[in-house]
């Protein structure tokens, strides 16, 4: 069941893909934007490149939110999938995978890309990656309840914003902050210890608010 | 065997009903009539579980619905309004898909089967968002030959459908009585179902 659910979603997704690149290329863009209006400034690039690869991936992933169970809710297919003989914990699970397979995987790789451009170093583009891969789950996990919470509702966008982006400050402070140790070269492994206490926590607690959410939702 | 004890619904500030009593063994049929909007959808979402009764219970198998949770889902099959057709996807797809997903997965010969004796054959590798209405519901409605399950609640399956579909629905729903299946319709039209055993529930405010 979770197998095929996944399966289904990457399908949908594959086949409306203008949704999916849509918010890549509002990543790429947004950290493009930087470098090219701040100038060649080496050591101001260097800085900032932590902070403006993370709110790009932040505001990216928000953007996605709206399609996490919209589809599915429109069409009546999200009733037919929870009344599958599963516990909702997996069906928001197997969700919540295909989502972050859709919307963050891209993101992850093409980042240490864009980090060319900020002028660091190798080191630094694996830090940067390796922060993304450990902190884009915990974003696709608390971004579900926010979805899930908001959804059917006339202003889901701009609510789920305000639900979400608070949530998503402490990812963002540890995970900008990896970056930023990998730049003053200093270590950067409490962060990512810290950055995956918070993925552990948020899957067992996130599938589970979203399930209870979703449940209020359909009613 | 579906027990439905004094169930009460309230919709916002509107009570829709209340007291409503009617228990559905193998074999039956049970039709739920009641002008628009005196809540027929809204008593067949409290019957799937998807949502919560303000007063009364609903048991199968002498269990509450609410503590057998999955379980339930598991012998429930449910068309709403809403077929839960995907646009991007083709009629096989979405067949094959849904009963993995609900648990009983199909080939796709299985699959073409099914469609073919609904009279899709031709449609069936066709993304459906090129479908008209009522070639989706038949899309709906063959995931009800494709499930196992016991107990199908039909939300006005028949809206759309030409004449020929409507006898074919009706067909094959006397099938799955006569197999021990159970089946509970809110419709407008007068069902030309042969099922051992029948009941009308009148929803009435």
């Amino acid at each position: 069941m979770f197998g095929w659910l996944v399966r289904r979603d990457l399908i949908l997704a594959w086949r409306r893909r203008a949704d999916v690149l849509a918010t890549f290329f509002f990543f790429v863009l947004v950290v493009s934007l930087f470098p090219l209006s701040i100038g060649p400034e080496r050591e101001l690039l260097r800085n900032i490149a932590p902070g403006v690869v993370w709110v790009a991936a932040l505001l990216a992933s928000m953007l996605s939110l709206g399609r996490f169970f919209g589809n599915d809710y429109q069409d009546g297919s999200l009733e037919q999938i929870m009344l599958t003989p599963q516990p909702h914990y997996l069906v928001v699970l197997a969700k919540i995978l295909s989502h972050w397979v859709i919307s963050e995987v891209p993101l992850i790789i093409v980042a240490p890309v864009l980090g060319v451009q900020f002028g660091l170093s190798q080191n630094t583009l694996g830090v940067i990656a390796l922060s993304l891969l450990l902190g884009t789950p915990i974003l696709s996990l608390i971004g579900a309840i926010g979805a899930a919470l908001t959804l059917g509702l006339r202003a889901a966008n701009v609510l789920v914003a305000l639900l979400v982006l608070p949530l998503y400050i402490p990812v963002l402070i540890f995970g900008a902050g990896a970056v930023s140790a990998s730049v003053a070269g200093l270590d950067t492994q409490p962060y990512f210890l810290l950055l995956g206490a918070m993925l552990v926590l948020s899957l067992v607690f996130a599938p589970w608010a979203t399930s209870a959410a979703l449940r209020i939702s359909v009613e | 065997m579906l027990e439905v004890i004094s169930l009460g619904c309230i919709r916002g500030d509107r009570r829709l009903f209340k007291d409503l009593n009617f228990s559905a063994d193998r074999g039956e049929l049970i039709e739920v009539r009641g002008a628009n909007g005196s809540g027929k959808t809204s008593l067949l979402r409290i019957l799937c579980g998807l949502a919560q009764p303000a007063e009364g219970e609903v048991r199968w198998d002498d269990q509450n619905i609410r503590s057998l949770g999955e379980e339930y889902f598991g012998s429930l099959a449910y068309i709403a309004h809403q077929n839960g057709v995907k646009d991007e996807l083709t009629a096989i797809e979405n067949l094959r898909i849904a009963g993995g997903v609900a648990g009983n997965s199909l080939g796709e010969r299985e699959a073409q089967e099914i469609l073919a004796r609904l009279g899709l054959q031709k449609e069936s590798y066709l993304p459906s968002r090129f479908l008209s209405a009522g070639q989706r519901r038949r899309v709906a409605l063959a995931r009800l030959l494709a499930t196992k399950a016991k107990l199908w609640i039909l939300d006005e399956v028949l809206t759309s459908l030409d004449t020929s579909a409507i006898d074919l629905s009706c067909q094959f729903i006397g099938e799955h009585l006569s197999a021990g299946g159970m089946a509970i319709i809110a419709t407008h039209h007068d069902l030309k179902i042969c099922a051992a055993a029948m009941q009308r529930v009148e929803i009435t405010t």
